[in-house]
């Protein structure tokens, strides 16, 4: 069985991807898990997760390019400018 | 528990860990699959990691180095029990000895965790700790082998091979423990044996010996390496 | 070039990154995992010359060391099998194709090692050359692989500590001790001149095309005389080539040109530890071929 390992280096951080690995199963893929990731103390966490357990998205449709979600989508200069002249607020 | 010295006990200890550490790493890079062969190393290299952290006490009782105690001795000096001496350059072996020792081990290390000598608890408390991720894998690869029948063949075979020399790590009060232990697993009974004792070695400890001091031997005592 | 394959080839040469899953054109593909195969199999093969050396280090602390460093290269085998296998090709072919001898890998590893000075030497000096290597491939075009060289060169940084600390133990010791490692110099120092490989420039290198080299030959070379021979010459070790040299105008190191045609002899599997090595894995594979049956045996 492959299984996917995610690392967490400090307390705090997100785990992240570091690799994979052929284990017969759960209980061996732990240990080499722990040597393969952790025997430097260089991991504080260790997730493990079979391969046909992850689901991947990668598409992402956006036909209607719905700006509003996201920063691109506000332009507020130009009346943040009117707003502050009119306030008498305007500096430089 | 038989009359040693501290020192002398806290060789027989190290002289054990510093062979069977010798004889696990002999798999690094040639182990039956990369996973393990990391694994496997690591575990091989705890052991010397103890040997060295038990040479180091004894050093102090006897007014020398870790170093010296592990390399300068003559092949007969050495304390260690014969199981950890032998050539097994095979995984069925390797694995029977693996579990054989640490289930001796564990049982050695609960009596000295109880030792009016803060030292020895201490280190025999450190050993035990780390030696519980020891005995998780080996316990796993017993499992694993006694599954099939292939497997469970190829244990048992090498488990009463192993058995006369499995006894010799213990003392004789612990003997029945080890016993019980394995034939509890293993769900049969073990043959009536001789145990092979510490106190004579096996042809294969003067040949590791050799190899093992022919670097630190090219140079003058004391060199630094 | 149809266009697929050429706005590919114009996405990895403006950095673009490529994942597993992605369309990869046949040529890339094989490169691909011709080059990395040849990786995990040097990586794999790195270790026989130096398990001897375990039994035999001269104390406890080197002994772990040396473990270690071998332990590490195990597991960067481990690691770049499994990149080959996400690309198609399971280890076990892998492996079957790296004993029958269809398979190359690095040239360092068909070497002997004769002595403790050997030990320092390859720590130091073939560490160093390989993380040169390696280093530039952090920035290869094939993602997966890119991500695994983080794990492999922070590692080898320990290894190339390691040999230099053997080596400085040695070179203030006593004059044999001296002596061993410079004999040791004088036997690695071909070897070392060939790691890099030929100096083809990068532009007709199909590896640096695709991106998957980030670097040409000869720069990695480069580099590597840059970092070390300074650093060996200030120990009082000679290197054995008379005309090595910096050309002070161009900063570009002169050198007595490599034997070209020996490292391919040597990489085709004609070098002194060649077949002895490959005999050695095919023998250690059969004997536990055993154990995969039965780890890989349902649980009851």
């Amino acid at each position: 069985m492959i299984f996917e390992v995610f690392r967490q280096e400090r307390k705090g951080q997100p785990f992240q991807h570091a690799g994979s690995l052929d284990a017969p199963d759960e209980h061996f893929a732990e240990i080499y898990a722990r040597e393969q990731y952790g025997r430097r103390q260089e991991s504080v966490a260790l997730w493990l997760v079979p391969r046909a357990s992850l689901h991947e998205i990668d598409d992402f449709p956006d036909e209607f390019d719905l700006k509003y979600r996201r920063v691109d989508g506000y332009s507020i200069k130009a009346r943040l400018r009117e707003a502050r002249e009119r306030a008498g607020t305007l500096q430089g | 528990m038989q009359e040693r010295s501290k020192a002398d006990l806290l060789l027989e200890l190290a002289d054990d860990e510093l062979f069977l550490g010798w004889r696990n790493s002999e798999w690094t890079g040639i182990a039956p699959f990369l996973e393990e062969d990391v694994a496997f190393s690591s575990i091989a290299q705890n052991e010397i990691g103890h040997a060295r952290a038990l040479y180091e006490l004894a050093a102090r009782e006897l007014d020398t180095t870790a170093d010296a105690l592990a390399f300068d001795r003559q092949p007969e000096e050495y304390r260690c029990a014969p199981l950890v001496e032998l050539r097994r350059l095979e995984w069925a072996r390797t694995i029977a000895r693996h579990w054989l020792y640490e289930t001796a081990d564990e049982i050695r290390l609960a009596a000295l965790k109880a030792s009016d000598d803060p030292e020895i608890a201490g280190i025999a408390s450190k050993i035990d700790r780390e030696e519980t991720y020891h005995r998780l894998h080996a316990e796993m690869w017993v499992e694993r082998l006694l599954v099939s029948e292939d497997g469970r063949a190829r244990l048992n075979e090498a488990v009463e091979e192993l058995w006369p020399y499995a006894l010799g790590v213990l003392d004789d009060e612990l003997r029945p423990e080890l016993r019980s232990r394995i034939e509890g697993r293993l769900g049969r009974s073990l043959p009536e044996v001789e145990p092979v004792p510490r106190g004579r070695h096996e042809a294969e400890l003067a040949e590791l010996w050799q190899e093992m001091t022919v670097v630190r031997r090219s140079a003058p005592t004391g060199a630094q390496w | 070039m149809d266009t697929r394959t050429q706005e590919f080839l114009e996405y990895v040469q403006g950095g673009g990154q490529v994942e597993t899953a992605d369309w990869m054109p046949d040529d890339y593909r094989t490169r691909l995992v011709k080059f990395i195969e040849m990786h995990a199999n040097s990586e794999l093969m790195g270790v026989l010359p130096e398990r001897d050396w375990i039994l035999r280090a001269p104390t406890l602390q080197r002994k772990l060391a040396l473990t270690a460093k071998i332990q590490d290269e195990v597991g960067h085998a481990q690691l770049i099998y499994r990149v080959v296998a996400d690309l198609g090709k399971p280890r076990s072919a892998c492996l079957d194709d790296l004993v029958s001898g269809k398979a190359k890998f690095h040239n360092v590893f068909h070497y002997p090692t004769k002595t403790w000075g050997d030990v320092g030497v390859i720590a130091w000096l073939v560490d160093a050359a390989a993380i040169v290597s390696q280093k530039a491939l952090l920035k290869c075009s094939y993602a997966p692989y890119a991500r695994i060289m983080k794990k492999i060169c922070w590692e080898e940084s320990f290894h190339i500590l390691h040999g230099r600390d053997v080596i400085l133990a040695l070179v203030t010791g006593t004059e044999e001790q001296f002596e061993l490692v410079q004999e040791a110099l004088d036997r690695w120092w071909e070897p070392l001149m060939h790691f890099h490989g030929n100096p083809i420039p990068a532009d007709e290198d199909p590896m640096y095309v695709w991106r998957i080299k980030s670097q040409a030959n000869e720069d990695a070379r480069q580099q590597f005389l840059d970092g070390y021979v300074p650093q060996i010459r200030e120990l009082g070790l000679e290197i054995p080539d008379s005309a090595l040299r910096r050309d002070e105008e161009s900063g570009r190191w002169l050198y007595t040109e490599p034997d070209w045609d020996r490292l391919r002899a040597v990489v085709t599997g004609h070098g002194p530890a060649s077949e002895e090595r490959l005999a050695f894995r095919r023998l250690s594979r059969e004997q536990v071929a055993w154990v995969e049956n039965v780890v890989l045996a349902e649980a009851a």
